[in-house]
């Protein structure tokens, strides 16, 4: 359960140039909850997710997951939980290194990294079988490097890699945007039985309308640093496109 | 022939600092400059040993955590005071030529004199002796490298300068794997100035001047002929790293043969890094060729 408990976060503060990106926001996430976060630029949806990874250090308020209070935690050491899907597909692998070494250091999210090898028959199996779920005949190439694969690719392992330890909360920022289209039905249709198969807890930020209403069951959109709309899955199951345009347009 | 078979054994004598040089790749992506600096200590420490009769296996220890110091001094510069990696290297090689001066004591020290790594004979001749000492020496530090970058903390410090956001994104600390990479790197560098200064017959305080550069120019060549062969093999990486030490030095060796004033060598060296650096890369030239 991610509860984020009246948090803000002002950039350049007392500047001319300041920036109240996130402004007295609560919200709470549970296990199986599959968000959509909609919302203008600007509105602080990135920095969201910034200050719940921990890139970005909150001002005010407080972030908790399952429990334990997080926000004063570096972000590699939250990562242990909590794994980012970026919207550059190039962003969430290491190119030169094989197929087979980042499914290694993915499970190895949080763990500390021993001088062993950990890379055995076992795990190599385990791996081709993960891969193997993407229909996409990568499961006999987990020796190349992952910089030989297209952008597809990279972005459905980046999301099987997430799965590889045990992670409670999931951010997706835009997973899709730098893809086709259908790329993008590929990695939103694994995203979704991932998740269910899981139980994770997901923010999945999009600009894509479609996307927001066909996945996931429940609709936050943010405003000016705030939440304007939180929906659950039966409001949000009668919602249709033009619905969201039209809230863009109150802004 | 003689000529040709000193540039292998120097370009062996290199190796371990063309491994360090080839981490340190690996790790940011550049090479680290306080190798210039560390090098030098690697020798200065050798030569303050041998005269002073300190046991090999006391002065071998010694050297790597000198260059290990040293090392860590541009890592904790670099991620504790967030300075730029490649500034921070020189400031540490600047700082080094001081500590490197007044260890020595004076510029220059003989060594000849004195019995070393190389005096221990295993066989007659004395180039097959040292051939085959720097040989052994070559195959071990292969053996534990790439043991070290197939373990799970070995991956890590590959991914480092591949992605570092992924990297972090994964839990890593960025910041620790900087520091055991530079450690590792300034203490194969030192024990290669170590080697270089025994070989050579002394310790010289401007000897380390420019090595960096011939350093970056060996895992240059190694990395071009990865490109064309690529694998996975962490092993197979490593062995193309010595060939390019030894290409490097044998380049250098058939400059002077044909001639070339001995005191070009510098720039005769730049200018060959840079070819090697430049070719992959250049449009220029591909564009030139379709015309």
């Amino acid at each position: 359960m991610l509860i984020i408990n009246k948090v803000s976060k002002t950039f350049f503060p007392n500047k001319p140039n300041e920036i109240r990106a996130l402004d007295d926001l609560s919200f709470a996430v549970s296990p199986g909850e599959f968000v959509s976060v909609v919302g203008a630029n600007g509105s602080g949806k990135s920095t969201l997710q910034n200050l719940i990874a921990g890139t970005v250090q909150v001002d005010k308020g407080e972030i908790s997951l399952n429990g334990e209070l997080i926000n004063q935690m570096a972000d590699y050491q939250r990562s242990r939980w909590i794994a980012r899907v970026f919207q550059n597909p190039l962003q969430g692998t290491a190119p030169e290194l094989s197929i087979l070494d980042n499914f290694r250091l993915a499970s190895l999210r949080g763990k500390t990294k021993k001088f062993t090898i950990g890379i055995n028959k076992a795990f190599k199996e385990r791996v081709k079988e993960q891969v193997a779920l993407l229909d996409m005949g990568l499961e006999n190439k987990i020796h190349q490097p992952m910089g030989l694969l297209s952008g597809g690719q990279r972005q459905a392992l980046t999301l099987l890699m997430t799965v590889m330890s045990d992670v409670k909360l999931l951010l997706l920022d835009e997973p899709t945007a730098a893809l086709d289209p259908r790329s993008a039905t590929r990695i939103m249709e694994l995203a979704n039985k991932l998740i269910g198969e899981y139980q994770l807890a997901v923010l999945f930020i999009t600009h894509n309308m479609k996307e927001a209403l066909g996945y996931g069951n429940r609709l936050i959109q943010m405003s000016h640093g705030r939440i304007k709309r939180d929906l659950p899955n039966e409001e949000k199951s009668r919602l249709k496109p033009q619905d969201l345009y039209e809230w863009f347009n109150e802004d | 022939m003689d000529f040709y078979l000193a540039a292998i054994l120097q370009g062996l004598c290199f190796v371990p600092m063309g491994l360090g040089i080839y981490l340190t790749m690996k790790i940011f992506n550049f090479p680290d400059i306080t190798t210039d600096g560390s090098y030098t200590l690697g020798a200065v420490i050798c030569a303050l040993g041998l005269s002073h009769h300190v046991s090999l296996f006391v002065l071998i220890p010694l050297i790597l955590s000198g260059g290990a110091l040293a090392g860590s001094c541009t890592a904790i510069i670099h991620t504790k005071l967030k300075i730029n990696a490649l500034l921070a290297g020189i400031l540490v090689m600047t700082a080094l030529y001081s500590v490197n001066l007044t260890l020595l004591g004076r510029s220059n020290i003989p060594l000849l004199s004195y019995a070393g790594l190389f005096s221990s004979p295993l066989v007659q001749d004395s180039n097959c002796n040292m051939l085959l000492i720097v040989g052994m020496i070559v195959i071990v530090l292969i053996f534990l490298l790439s043991y070290l970058l197939r373990t799970d903390f070995g991956i890590a410090m590959r991914a480092t300068g591949n992605n570092e956001t992924m990297v972090r994104a994964l839990g890593v600390n960025t910041s620790k794997i900087k520091w055991i990479g530079l450690a590792i790197t300034n203490a194969l560098v030192a024990f290669s100035g170590s080697l270089i200064a025994q070989f050579q017959g002394f310790a010289d305080i401007n000897m380390g001047i420019g090595v960096v550069i011939s350093g970056l120019g060996s895992v240059m060549i190694a990395e071009a002929i990865i490109r064309i062969l690529p694998t996975d093999k962490v092993w197979i990486n490593l062995m193309m790293v010595i060939i390019g030490v030894v290409v490097f030095q044998l380049v250098l060796a058939f400059t002077l043969s044909v001639g070339v004033d001995s005191s070009l060598l510098k720039l005769f060296t730049s200018c060959f890094v840079l070819l090697i650096v430049a070719l992959p890369q250049s449009n220029f030239l591909k564009s030139s060729l379709k015309r």
